[in-house]
C-alpha cells in the first residue's frame, strides 16, 4: 500500500462518518419532539454534511482521477464505504438519537482535537473547524442526556436502553489497522486507541450525572474498516444515491 | 377607558401609520383577526417543512442537500418567530398547535399538494416562496409591530429561497431531456396552486374590509397576484419554461398580463380538506407531536427539578 492509497482511504473514513451521520440526523426534519429540536438536529446535520463535503473533496483530490466530492458520495457502492457502523444505524427514538450523538460527539471531540494537529494541513484545517462544531454538538447531547436521564421514569428507561443497545458499536470507533500505522509515521494520522481512556471518562461522567449506568464492555461489533456494514447502509445509500443513479448523465 | 375612547386612540394610531404594539389597547376583532392570520402563517411555515423534507434524504448533490436543509431550517425558524409574534396577542403556542391539529386553524393550502420529483423542490422555492415573498413584502408595512418586524427578517431569507429554487429550475432546463421534462411537469402542477395562494378574487374576499381599515392588509389579493404573475412570467421565459395557461397574454393597455380563470372549485375543495395531502400532513404533525410527548414531559420535569434545587 502506498501512502497515497492509505491517505485516500483514511480521508474517506473521515468523510463517510460525517456523511452518514449527517444523513441520519437530517431524517429528523419535521419529526422532532419540539420545533426547536427540529432546528437543532437540522443544524447538526448541516455541520456534518459540510464536513463530509470537505473531506470527500480532499479524498477525490488525493485519488487524482478527476472525481468530485459528489462522485464519491453518490457513486460508490456499500462495500466501498468506511463509516463507523454506529453512524448508519437507524435514528430510532429521540433517546436513541441523543445517546448515539453523545457517543459520537465525545469521540469526535478527542479525535478532532488531535487531528487538528495533523501534519497534513488539509486534514488539520478541516478538523479545526469540525472541532468548533463538535463542542456544540457535545453540549447539546449532554444537556439532553441530563434531561432524559433525570426527567421521568419513561425517559430514563429509554435512554438507558439506548446506551445498552449502542454500546457494542463503540469499540469500532477506536479500531486501527495498517492504514493508521502507516500514516502515523509522519504525523498525518492519530493514535485512536490512546483516545479511549479520555473518551470513557467523559462519557462515564456525563452518564453518571444523568443517573445512567455505563454499559459493560462485552462483544464489540466490527467491520467498517473493511467496508463490511450493517444491512441498514444499503437502504440508506439507495435513497441518497437515487437521482444520481437513475439519471447518470444529469448534473444538478 | 370605554370602547369608544379605545377605538379612537387605536384608530388615531392606525391613521397616523403608527405601529400597534402588544401593550397598546386594540379592538377585540383586531386581536382575533391577527391571531388567526399570524398563527396560520406560522403553521404554514411548519407544515411546509414536510413536503420539502420529503426530498432532503434524496437531494442529488451535497451542495443541494445543504441548501435544502438550511432552507427548511429557515422555515422552522420563521415558524418560531411567528408563533412568538402571535403569543404577544395572548394565545399560547400549545393552543395554536391544538387549533392546527383540530382543523380549527388553517395553513397555506399549497402544502396539500405532493412534492413528487426533485424539480418540485425547485418549483416550490421559485413559485411558492416567490408568491409568499410578494405577500410578505407587503406585510412589512402591516400595522401590528411584532408581525411587521418578523416580516422584515423573513423576507430577507425568503429571497434567498426563491433564488435557490430558480437556480434548480434553470439548471434542469439546461440539462438532459429528462430533466427538462421534469422541470416543465413541475411547472404545470405548481403554477395554478401558486396563484391560488393569494386567495379569492377581491370581489369574493369576505374579510378584506376590516383588514384594510386596520392596515393589517395593504394590498388586495388580486393586486398581489398580478404582481407575482408579471415578475414570474418573464423569469419562466428566460429559462425556456412555458406557463400552463392558454389565456395568458400581455395586456398593452393595462401594462400587465391577463390570465385564465383560476379553478376556484379546486381551491375550495382542497381548503375544505379534500386535497391530495391534507390528511397526510396533519396526521404526520399529530403523530410526531404525540411521539415527542414523553420528551417534552422529561424536559419539563427536569426543569422543575432544577427550580426546586435552587
Amino acid at each position: 500500500m502506498t501512502k497515497q492509497e492509505a491517505l485516500y482511504t483514511y480521508t474517506l473514513r473521515l468523510g463517510d462518518n460525517a456523511l452518514i451521520q449527517g444523513h441520519r440526523l437530517s431524517e429528523w426534519c419535521s419529526r422532532g419532539p419540539i420545533l426547536e429540536e427540529d432546528l437543532a438536529l437540522t443544524n447538526l446535520a448541516l455541520d456534518q454534511i459540510g464536513r463530509a463535503q470537505a473531506f470527500l473533496k480532499y479524498a477525490a483530490h488525493i485519488e487524482g482521477q478527476g472525481k468530485t466530492e459528489d462522485d464519491l458520495a453518490y457513486k460508490r457502492g456499500e462495500r466501498e464505504f468506511y463509516n463507523n457502523l454506529i453512524t448508519e444505524l437507524p435514528i430510532g427514538d429521540f433517546a436513541y438519537t441523543i445517546a448515539k450523538q453523545l457517543l459520537i460527539s465525545a469521540f469526535e471531540f478527542y479525535q478532532f482535537s488531535e487531528l487538528s494537529k495533523s501534519s497534513d494541513e488539509t486534514i488539520a484545517g478541516i478538523s479545526a473547524k469540525a472541532l468548533k462544531e463538535v463542542r456544540y454538538h457535545l453540549v447539546h447531547a449532554q444537556d439532553w442526556c441530563y434531561r432524559l436521564g433525570k426527567g421521568t421514569p419513561v425517559s430514563h428507561k429509554k435512554l438507558q436502553q439506548a446506551f445498552r443497545e449502542l454500546w457494542m458499536y463503540t469499540g469500532e470507533l477506536f479500531e486501527m489497522d495498517e492504514i493508521d500505522q502507516l500514516l502515523m509515521q509522519d504525523g498525518t494520522a492519530i493514535d485512536l486507541m490512546s483516545l479511549r481512556p479520555d473518551w470513557l471518562n467523559l462519557v462515564g461522567s456525563i452518564l453518571a450525572d444523568s443517573t445512567i449506568v455505563l454499559p459493560a464492555d462485552t462483544y464489540m461489533q466490527t467491520g467498517s474498516r473493511k467496508g463490511i456494514h450493517t444491512e441498514y447502509l444499503g437502504h440508506l445509500l439507495s435513497e441518497v444515491q437515487y437521482l444520481q443513479r437513475a439519471y447518470p448523465d444529469a448534473t444538478w | 377607558m370605554d370602547s369608544t375612547t379605545l377605538n379612537t386612540s387605536f384608530m388615531e394610531k392606525i391613521d397616523a401609520d403608527l405601529n400597534i404594539e402588544p401593550k397598546d389597547s386594540m379592538p377585540e376583532k383586531y386581536r382575533t383577526h391577527l391571531i388567526r392570520q399570524i398563527s396560520q402563517h406560522a403553521h404554514s411555515e411548519v407544515i411546509g417543512m414536510q413536503p420539502e423534507g420529503n426530498w432532503i434524504t434524496r437531494a442529488p448533490s451535497l451542495r443541494a442537500k445543504q441548501i435544502l436543509l438550511a432552507k427548511i431550517q429557515d422555515e422552522g425558524g420563521h415558524g418560531l418567530y411567528l408563533y412568538s409574534a402571535a403569543e404577544t396577542l395572548g394565545i399560547s403556542r400549545e393552543e395554536m398547535v391544538e387549533q392546527l391539529q383540530s382543523g380549527k386553524a388553517k395553513y397555506s393550502n399549497i402544502f396539500n399538494y405532493p412534492v413528487l420529483t426533485w424539480a418540485d423542490i425547485g418549483a416550490i422555492g421559485w413559485l411558492v416562496d416567490g408568491a409568499a415573498i410578494v405577500n410578505q413584502v407587503s406585510l412589512q408595512r402591516t400595522s401590528y409591530g411584532p408581525y411587521a418586524r418578523a416580516m422584515f427578517r423573513i423576507c430577507k431569507e425568503e429571497s434567498f429561497h426563491q433564488r435557490q429554487g430558480y437556480e434548480i429550475m434553470a439548471n434542469m432546463m439546461s440539462g438532459t431531456p429528462d430533466q427538462r421534462q421534469m422541470a416543465q411537469d413541475a411547472m404545470n402542477r405548481w403554477w395554478w396552486p401558486s396563484l391560488m395562494m393569494f386567495g379569492p378574487h377581491d370581489s369574493d374576499s369576505p374579510r378584506s374590509g376590516d383588514a384594510f381599515t386596520w392596515k393589517i392588509k395593504r394590498k388586495s389579493n388580486d393586486e398581489l397576484r398580478q404582481k407575482f404573475i408579471d415578475k414570474t412570467v418573464q423569469q419562466a421565459e428566460v429559462i425556456g419554461l412555458s406557463i400552463p395557461d392558454a389565456d395568458l397574454a400581455w395586456n398593452e393597455e393595462r401594462q400587465c398580463y391577463d390570465h385564465g380563470e383560476i379553478n376556484w372549485e379546486e381551491f375550495k375543495r382542497v381548503i375544505n380538506g379534500n386535497g391530495p395531502c391534507n390528511k397526510q400532513r396533519i396526521d404526520h404533525h399529530i403523530n410526531y407531536h404525540n411521539e415527542g410527548a414523553w420528551v417534552r414531559e422529561a424536559a419539563e420535569a427536569y426543569k422543575n427539578q432544577l427550580q426546586e434545587f435552587k
